[in-house]
């Protein structure tokens, strides 16, 4: 058989490994030369790894350390073309960022407060429908399997195409809720404004949720299939209802799911660019102002990308923390619980 | 199937399911029933009143879509960018994945928690370097990585690449071991094991992690608003030109937002049992 046929569409970053290992399988015959073949089965996993490695190193961990250097620098315009001869400042940079008296300061503030908000609502609904959807479809009913298909199209829908709908339906004068909310159940007196001021708000909380619900029900889903049938049966005989069963049994067993679940669903909406983004395009309202296009803007409208980064450092120091404790809590819940 | 619980449920129960997923199937689909209704509307529909139904059907508005805005363009650009980091992602996450299921070493621990905990680090934590990285690498080499379509596939090749390589590991732990110990003993190298017999038991797998890889490249716009140039631009960018323009043509919006969105769900829906495995995999373990 000819070398697998990826191979060479995957020349350029991880060229060497590819090429030694090519010319690893005739000649790794057992016993050929013991010594070679030992130290070649001993370095393959890390050849094998290494393209992934180099890329991570590439495209994320190095960046991120650039990141937190240009944190310490005077970065505007002028020093874009070589971002080295920027000036340093030391911590200006984060000085200013949470000198909550001054402008900057202020603005930062007000934006992660709102994305905090954003977060806990949009992972709670999330979480609850996703677990609601979940359970009730446990059971099978007819037509389970197409419903199921149904729920997963907002995840798998792009999603500049599904909030640019949402935009529509949120226009005020043309928009599918207000005609619905004005037009059609009178309620309010003048039509409301989704897109710009308060209300972004809770139009940005719907599109979110409706978007991250799915993913909850689908972990959720799987998760129900661990649990044995054996302790329903053995309820259903002590002469526990399904409600019962579900308090009893289900949401108890789904606490490990959760615990991963609700973590992965926090870091994902708190770091969301793209549902607001495309919601509001590059200017969001004060009321929707999470904090990555928060970064975003201070660093690209405004072309000062010094300050921009330190912000992005302080938010990714937030989120290590946040994580680290939670991980921390809930592990130890975990073995306590075990014991 | 089968229920777990031998006698039927309570009607209390199976009224509030069947409120609730009415309720819920709606929320679901109406934006999707938005999209479909207003992409055949004429367009007095689309800018006065919102209407539940059309006054009238036509088609135009997908003719017109490719002439508002180059959406071909958008659409050449998005299949190049996403079809080669699905490929590359692909081939990269199963070597890591072989790797970490088939062979104990040092430090796999560690691989495994420093890929998945790029995950969670905000894009923009790097966008900002990644961006004067490619700026500079393209001044001193003369490499063109920003606003090239070459800069986006490495970006969105790594965005995929850690969910890859943790479902992938999922797969291959189940393909097995005999049969890569087979093939050894028949004369095979471990990439010939790895070739001949993992991967072909492990294409649903495989497919499933394509799939995702091409979803997640498709989908991204932060880094295509950043990134690409006026040649080099994706639909995700692309599809706002038809929003930022005075008069916006909504019913052409919506029609190039379903045309936009029907390989990734077609491809989504087809393959969901595997996606779903391989996405949930990860959590329930």
């Amino acid at each position: 058989m000819t070398p697998p046929t990826p191979a060479p569409t995957a020349v350029g970053a991880q060229a060497p490994p590819e090429r030694a290992e090519r010319s690893g399988p005739p000649r790794a015959r057992r016993r050929s030369s013991r010594a070679p073949g030992w130290i070649r089965r001993a370095s393959l996993p890390y050849l094998l790894l290494l393209p992934a490695l180099a890329l991570e190193l590439l495209v994320h961990l190095v960046p991120m350390v650039i990141g937190v250097v240009m944190s310490f620098k005077t970065l505007t315009q002028f020093y874009i073309r070589d971002w080295t001869t920027a000036p340093w400042s030391g911590f200006d940079n984060y000085r200013i960022s949470v000198d909550f008296s001054a402008p900057v300061g202020k603005d930062l503030l007000d934006s992660f407060v709102t994305t905090c908000l954003f977060t806990v609502a949009s992972v709670a609904l999330c979480w609850l429908l996703g677990t609601a959807a979940a359970v009730f479809m446990q059971e099978s009913f007819r037509g389970r399997g197409l419903l199921r298909a149904l729920f997963l199209v907002p995840y798998a829908l792009p999603v500049y195409a599904a909030v640019i709908t949402w935009a529509f339906m949120f226009q005020r004068d043309n928009g599918l809720v207000n005609h619905v909310l004005h037009d059609q159940l009178g309620l309010g007196g003048d039509r409301a404004f989704w897109l710009i001021g308060d209300n972004s708000f809770y139009a940005l909380l719907t599109v979110s949720v409706w978007k991250g619900w799915p993913f909850a029900f689908l972990i959720v889903t799987a998760g129900l299939q661990n649990i044995p049938k054996e302790l329903y049966e053995a309820a259903a005989i002590d002469g526990a209802g399904v409600w019962q069963q579900i308090r009893r049994i289900t949401l108890p067993s789904l606490r490990p799911v959760n615990q991963v679940l609700v973590l992965v669903l926090f870091l994902w909406t708190f770091n969301d660019f793209n549902t607001p983004y495309v919601l509001f395009g590059r200017s969001a309202p004060k009321a929707a102002d999470l904090v990555s296009i928060h970064i975003y803007q201070s660093s690209f409208v405004t072309w000062n990308f010094g300050t921009g980064a330190a912000m992005s450092v302080l938010l990714v120091l937030f989120l290590l923390v946040v994580t680290g404790g939670y991980l921390l809590l809930t592990s130890r819940g975990r073995k306590s619980a075990d014991v | 199937m089968s229920s777990p619980s031998p006698t039927a449920p309570p009607r209390s129960f199976v009224w509030s399911r069947r409120i609730f997923l009415t309720l819920l199937t709606g929320f679901v689909l109406l934006p999707v029933y938005v999209m479909a209704s207003s992409s055949l509307k004429p367009l007095q529909d689309v800018s006065g009143r919102f209407r539940w139904l059309p006054s009238g059907l036509t088609v135009r508005p997908y003719l017109d879509i490719w002439k508002t805005v180059p959406l071909a363009k958008y659409f050449v650009n998005s299949l190049i960018v996403a079809g080669a980091a699905t490929v590359l992602s692909v081939v990269v996450a199963v070597f890591a994945a072989y790797a970490v299921s088939r062979y104990r070493f040092r430090g796999k621990r560690v691989f495994t928690v420093t890929v998945l905990s790029t995950q969670m680090f905000p894009g923009i934590l790097f966008l900002l370097p990644l961006f004067l990285i490619f700026v500079n690498v393209g001044n001193t080499t003369g490499v063109a990585l920003y606003g090239s379509r070459g800069g986006l596939i490495l970006t969105y090749l790594t965005f995929s690449l850690p969910f890859s390589i943790w479902m992938l590991i999922g797969y291959l732990d189940s393909v097995p071991r005999d049969l890569d110990e087979a093939a050894m003993v028949d004369g095979c190298g471990p990439l010939g094991a790895l070739f001949r017999v993992v991967v072909p038991a492990a294409i649903p797998g495989i497919v499933a992690v394509a799939v995702y890889a091409f979803m997640t490249a498709w989908g991204e716009v932060l880094f295509a608003s950043v990134m690409t140039n006026d040649t080099t631009r994706t639909l995700a960018v692309g599809l706002q030109g038809y929003a930022t323009q005075n008069d916006v043509y909504w019913n052409q919006v919506m029609a190039a937002s379903l045309v936009v969105s029907l390989p990734v769900v077609a491809g989504f829906l087809l393959l969901q049992r595997y996606l779903v495995a391989g996405l949930t995999a990860g959590a329930v373990k």
